[in-house]
């Protein structure tokens, strides 16, 4: 069971893809690990902000502390520090694998996450200083977007420079939704920052430039790599090709031409020209398509081979994330209808569609990636297996706590306040037993970051002893037994 | 290399197409919207300033966007106009000088597009920004207590001193900051009451 790094087998085809991830290997912990210190930031925010609405007078008097500027901090360091670096490392990671090539400029990319790294820093600290835009999602003050912005252009440099490179003459379906989040995400960030920041687009326009960009960024950022993701992992681990081609071309181009026009619905009911309120509905409804055709894909695949959920994490993780983005994708397009709008639309429930969303198919999808890709990154295995347990339960568990709670909670504030006649301040009464029950679930999903977190310091640091086979699910694995044997040796040595 | 182009390019046209239709087109159509002149002379919406300006930023600072709301739903959708958030739904117009726009998307709070022609007076402003409980008991507002500054029994009050209803730590009165004042100043403002009308059609 126990033994030092197995030499690599020589196959020409594991050699080479062995060289590529060699050269890939700084880089991608980097972005994957910095990603993982980011969600644990954000969990810590998202806490707290938590907690302030069920008792509002937890660290009160601390200016920089507020609900307001919290609050802001959690999304933001969700989104760009955790999403935007694990999304990153993904893209980078996969496509050097997939047109097995060299990753190219390492060190730009090295000091681009570094750089990425520090202006998350200034931004979120701008946030806690009062420094907010007060665009949501684009809180961050303009003088930090450019070290955000700047190491994402070596990425898209990158990825281009790989793509075109390429050896392998086929191009995989994951590859079309790298390749689109390449394109779509400077574009997103720039133009939305230009509408709204730098004044480009005026009064109510800009609100519909906020939105058509806080809708995109999950939906043409963490969306297409975690679909990529998911097409990636599933086939790889069961080893089974995917169930249609076809079917995957048509999700791709269906997700690719209605998701972009799905984000007004955020606006229902707003001062806003209805035409504009009716084409973000419309969008929405229409992913229906994509959705159906990729769920049909990734669960069709997975058709006969659900045995192995018992023991493999990457698949357990993925398996998760792609059935969860068929579910939380349904309940999106139906709560853009205008009457589910009417009632749960300034309520928690939205909220908890998010974090359905984020927490239960996107970062298990990352997670999924990380659990695959850091053992043939770093040439050894996970060193607990128990700890994988407690992060899949853990996110499982807490993740359904936040979401039922939150959406249970959204659906019944939504229909009080639209009765006139319960006074508000009754609502937020009856909203609090829900609201700390968002704390517990946020707290057991720290939990799980925490334990990730510790297996994945594990698995970077150099060992002397790993464990031979790749570390499943179903085993004791457990790394203090690592320790221990660490232990005896030195004392052996010594002897 | 030629597939790799149509991929690409196909992909850069589905969102300059969304851009262009969802803010480009609407922001065209918003050009021609310019402040009414009412009768007393006077324009609405004014633009912000002094105060109102500073506060406006405040306001923005301190995130008040995600619990607070500033946009009426017409009547029949919802129940905005009922519970008295605003006598007519918000349009465009209401919005020309918003920059950045405050529309928010959560009610965790009410909405306060008019929460100046709700709450006209500053004392009532004053005394719920130090301590929410104070005039909204069970409200999960935080406090802003570093807006003001405290006077305690014993000191004596300046003349712009606000009462505190219940005493608490021996503080019997506020005095509001330069940024308390703006902030309030700012939240007075809030009003939509002005039938613009576009709002009744």
């Amino acid at each position: 069971m126990i033994a030092q790094p197995i030499p690599p087998v020589v196959i020409p085809e594991v050699e080479a893809r062995i060289e590529v991830d060699g050269s890939s290997r700084p880089v991608i912990v980097l972005y994957w690990g910095t990603s993982l210190i980011w969600l644990t930031i954000a969990s810590i925010a998202g806490l707290i902000s938590s907690i302030k609405l069920h008792s509002p007078e937890f660290l009160g008097g601390m200016e920089w502390l507020t609900f307001g500027r919290i609050r802001a901090v959690h999304w933001d360091t969700a989104i760009y520090g955790f999403g935007g670096l694990a999304a990153s490392g993904t893209l980078l990671w996969l496509q050097a694998r997939l047109c097995q090539v060299r990753l190219p400029y390492r060190n730009l990319l090295l000091v681009g996450g570094v750089v990425f790294n520090i202006g998350l820093v200034l931004g979120t600290a701008g946030v806690l200083m009062g420094q907010s835009t007060g665009v949501e999602t684009l809180e961050f003050p303009l003088w930090a977007m450019p070290l955000l912005v700047v190491p994402y252009v070596f990425i898209v440099i990158a990825n281009f420079t790989m793509y075109f490179k390429k050896v392998t003459k086929h191009t995989y379906v994951s590859q079309w939704y790298l390749m689109a989040v390449t394109v779509w995400f400077p574009i997103l960030v720039l133009s939305a920052e230009a509408c709204t920041n730098l004044g480009a687009v005026d009064g109510v326009a800009q609100a519909i430039a906020n939105w058509w960009y806080g809708h995109n960024v999950v939906g043409l950022f963490a969306t297409p790599t975690g679909i990529a993701a998911a097409y990636y992992l599933i086939p790889k681990v069961i080893g089974k090709p995917i169930h249609s081609y076809h079917l995957s071309l048509l999700g791709f181009w269906s997700n690719a031409i209605f998701y972009n026009w799905a984000g007004t619905h955020h606006l229902t009911g707003g001062p806003l020209p209805a035409w504009t309120i009716t084409l973000g509905v419309v969008g929405s409804l229409m992913m229906f398509i994509p959705v159906i055709t990729i769920g049909i894909n990734h669960h069709m695949t997975m058709l006969g081979s659900f045995h192995l959920l018992k023991t493999s994490p990457t698949l357990r993780f993925a398996v998760m994330g792609s059935m969860i983005y068929t579910l939380s994708s349904f309940q999106g397009s139906l709560e853009a209808l205008r009457s589910h709008q009417e009632v749960t639309h300034f309520t928690h429930y939205t909220i908890g569609h998010v974090h359905f969303g984020m927490y239960g198919f996107f970062a298990p999808l990352m997670f999924a990636m990380m659990y695959y890709g850091m053992p043939r990154l770093m040439d050894q295995e996970w060193s607990s297996a128990r700890l994988i347990r407690i992060h899949f339960w853990c996110t499982v568990v807490g993740m359904l706590i936040y979401v039922t709670a939150m959406c249970y909670a959204g659906i019944r504030q939504g229909l009080m306040m639209n009765d006139p006649s319960i006074p508000f301040l009754n609502i937020v009464r009856f909203t609090i037993p829900y609201l700390a029950l968002r704390t517990l679930g946020g707290l057991i999903l720290l939990t799980g970051t925490i334990a990730f977190l510790i297996n994945f310091v594990r698995i970077i640091t150099p060992h002397k002893y790993t464990w031979k086979t790749p570390t499943m699910l179903d085993t004791e694995r457990d790394w203090k037994k690592l320790v221990e044997l660490e232990k005896q040796s030195e004392n052996g040595g010594t002897k | 290399m030629s597939r790799t182009f149509i991929l690409a390019f196909g992909i850069f046209l589905t969102i300059a197409s969304s851009i262009t239709g969802l803010v480009i087109i609407p922001n065209w159509q918003f050009q021609a919207l310019k402040p009414v002149v009412k009768l007393d002379g006077t324009r609405y919406p004014e633009v912000y300033f002094g105060d109102q300006a500073r506060g406006r930023e405040i306001y923005i600072d301190q995130g008040c966007i995600y619990c607070h709301t500033q946009q009426v739903r017409m009547k029949g959708y919802g129940a905005d106009i009922r519970r008295g958030w605003g006598t007519r739904r918000s349009v465009p117009r209401d919005y020309l000088m918003d920059r950045p726009h405050q529309l928010g998307t959560q009610r965790m709070g009410p909405d306060l597009a008019s929460i100046g022609a709700r709450q006209p007076s500053v004392d009532w402003h004053a005394i719920h920004l130090y301590n929410p409980q104070l005039t909204s008991p069970g409200s999960i507002m935080p406090r802003f207590e570093y807006f003001f500054r405290e006077v305690r029994s014993g000191e004596a009050a300046p003349a712009d001193a606000i009462k505190v209803p219940q005493q608490s730590n021996g503080v019997t009165h506020i005095v509001p900051t330069d940024r308390g004042r703006a902030l309030i100043a700012y939240l007075k403002r809030l009003n939509q009451s002005f039938p613009l009308p576009e709002a009744n059609q």
